[in-house]
């Protein structure tokens, strides 16, 4: 790890005037940003704490009907709030399914968001890696790029954003408040990550010195609580990585959808959301026939990014198609033992 | 660069002067403390060995930097027995045999007393399965999981009977 100077900010203000030094960074559970550190990814010049900062640490449901989710929230507090667990469950089950308890009582709720991928070429500083020196090139591009992207992908860059959280926060529509030296504005978590393109580098809309103060539930985003699940898909059953998630809700209504909400994680640069996907089931029954058109619309475009992801493809397809039955057959009365897993031992799980 | 630092350690004030901020809790606590039951396995978070208490929560000492804890209360292995009487969650490790080589055990332990604290607060129901994946963050490289969950299970089972008693009485 390199040496770096330690600044403890009392205020935003502060904090933002601080890391908007060249080579600063926002230190919140460092839970990601050490780990990059100790490997020589990672080499702030500064770090700027900004675990102390007041009024960053509640969630605060609005009158407007919207939850306004500090950006120091704790996954674990995320999880368990009773407000967010009743009216956003795929939230709570997203969080739970993400990590291991010990990095959930740590990790933030702005610092998901800012996580960087789990590339292992990324992770590795003996490959070249656009992310981290851009024109370098990119060693996993014809390596082994079993974990990689079949959406969004570029040819300078083919790596996956690794969060839970973010999928059924990008499928509600939340969005992200962000300070910086111009003052403070939201963004809507769909246009918060950027796709790799020409400039990997560039993960994120922030420009330097920002600060991601909130993530904000909208109102309408209370309406799926009925009907929302997180579905992961990974090597394990837990502690780890998605291979392929989805976060579904609907609206039933009279035996017909009303309004639905889908999004991907695991196979692209950014959590995934296709309004056609979604518009293939207003209004339609909830079969697997709107299902089987919701999923193919919200993979439309995927293409391996090498030979060894190519599965994903279909594994992308199948999890959004059974995410969607899951989330026909209701939201679970109590988390599941095993949160988002397809693995299950309750009596009338499905299995798609 | 000197940084003075307090940290309440198993009840105990502890004043350190780190000349460096790159110190994590995990070599706060070992080489600075002495304190060298909490393990360095991975040191990157991924195997639990350092798993300690900060303020009553279970987090990977490794991957917290001392400086951004200050003031905070850490409890580790060291903290747990009260003299011989050992804590009720290591009396059930040796009772089930939930060890092999026993480098991850001090991990083990505290991420348990803080899974059966956190399932306590949210009256969750105490389960095989539930256990398995609250303890899914400590790595046992011998194995020896069965007897891991089986220790657990019961600690945790014993902990909320002495709840329910404690609210009858």
């Amino acid at each position: 790890m390199n040496l770096f100077e330690y600044t403890r900010a009392a205020s935003i203000a502060e904090a933002v005037t601080a890391a908007s030094e060249p080579g600063a960074a926002y230190l919140a559970a460092g839970t990601n940003l050490i780990d990059l550190m100790k490997g020589g990814i990672a080499t702030p010049s500064r770090l700027v704490d900004i675990t102390r900062l007041p009024g960053l640490d509640r969630i605060e449901p609005q009158p407007d009907g919207s939850t306004r989710i500090g950006a120091l929230v704790r996954n674990s507090d995320l999880a368990r709030n009773a407000h967010v667990a009743k009216t956003y469950p795929m939230v709570a089950e997203a969080l739970l399914a993400g990590a291991s308890a010990q990095l959930r009582n740590a990790a933030t709720t702005a610092g998901n968001l800012m996580q960087r991928t789990r590339c292992a070429y990324f992770y590795d500083p003996a490959s070249p890696c656009n992310k981290r020196e851009p024109g370098a090139g990119c060693q996993a591009i014809g390596g082994a790029t079993r974990i990689h992207a079949v959406l969004g992908w570029s040819d300078r860059c083919i790596a996956t954003h690794p969060s839970d959280l973010c999928v059924p926060l990008a499928a509600l529509g939340a969005l992200v408040e962000i300070e910086d030296a111009g003052g403070r504005r939201t963004v809507p978590i769909g246009d918060f990550h950027l796709l790799p393109g020409d400039h990997p580098e560039r993960e994120t809309v922030l420009e330097p010195g920002a600060l991601v103060t909130a993530v904000i539930l909208p109102p309408e985003a209370a309406a799926f609580a009925g009907h929302a699940r997180y579905l992961k898909v990974r090597d394990r059953t837990s502690y780890a990585f998605a291979t392929a998630s989805a976060a579904a809700a609907l609206t039933l209504d009279g035996g017909r959808i009303g309004a639905a909400r889908l999004a991907l994680g695991g196979v692209a640069p950014k959590p995934w959301r296709v309004a056609e996907a979604e518009d293939a089931l207003s209004g339609a029954s909830p079969d697997d026939a709107a299902f089987a058109r919701a999923a193919a619309a919200l993979v439309a475009g995927a293409k391996p990014s090498g030979p060894e992801n190519a599965f994903k493809v279909e594994l992308a397809r199948r999890t959004v198609m059974r995410a969607l039955a899951l989330a026909r057959a209701g939201t679970p009365t109590r988390m599941p033992a095993l949160p988002a897993s397809p693995f299950s031992h309750a009596a009338g799980a499905i299995h798609a | 660069m000197s940084i003075p630092l307090t940290l309440t350690v198993n009840g105990e004030r502890r004043d350190l002067v780190l000349e460096d901020p790159r110190v994590t809790l995990l070599d706060a606590l070992r080489e600075r403390l002495h304190l060298t039951g909490s393990k360095k396995g991975c040191d990157r978070g991924q195997c639990g060995a350092c798993t300690v208490l900060v303020d009553g929560r279970r987090v990977n000492a490794c991957l917290a930097l001392a400086v951004s804890l200050d003031g905070a209360s850490v409890e580790t292995v060291e903290g747990l027995a009260k003299g011989d009487a050992l804590h009720p969650v290591q009396a059930a490790f040796i009772a089930h045999d939930g060890f092999q080589c026993g480098f991850c055990t001090p991990g083990q332990i505290m991420s348990a007393v803080g899974l059966i604290r956190e399932m306590r607060e949210a009256g969750e129901e105490i389960d095989v399965e539930r256990v398995r994946e609250g303890m899914s963050g400590n790595l046992c490289r011998c194995g020896a999981y069965a007897g891991i969950t089986e220790a657990v299970v019961d600690a945790a089972r014993a902990d909320s009977a002495s709840e329910t008693r404690e609210k009858a009485a």
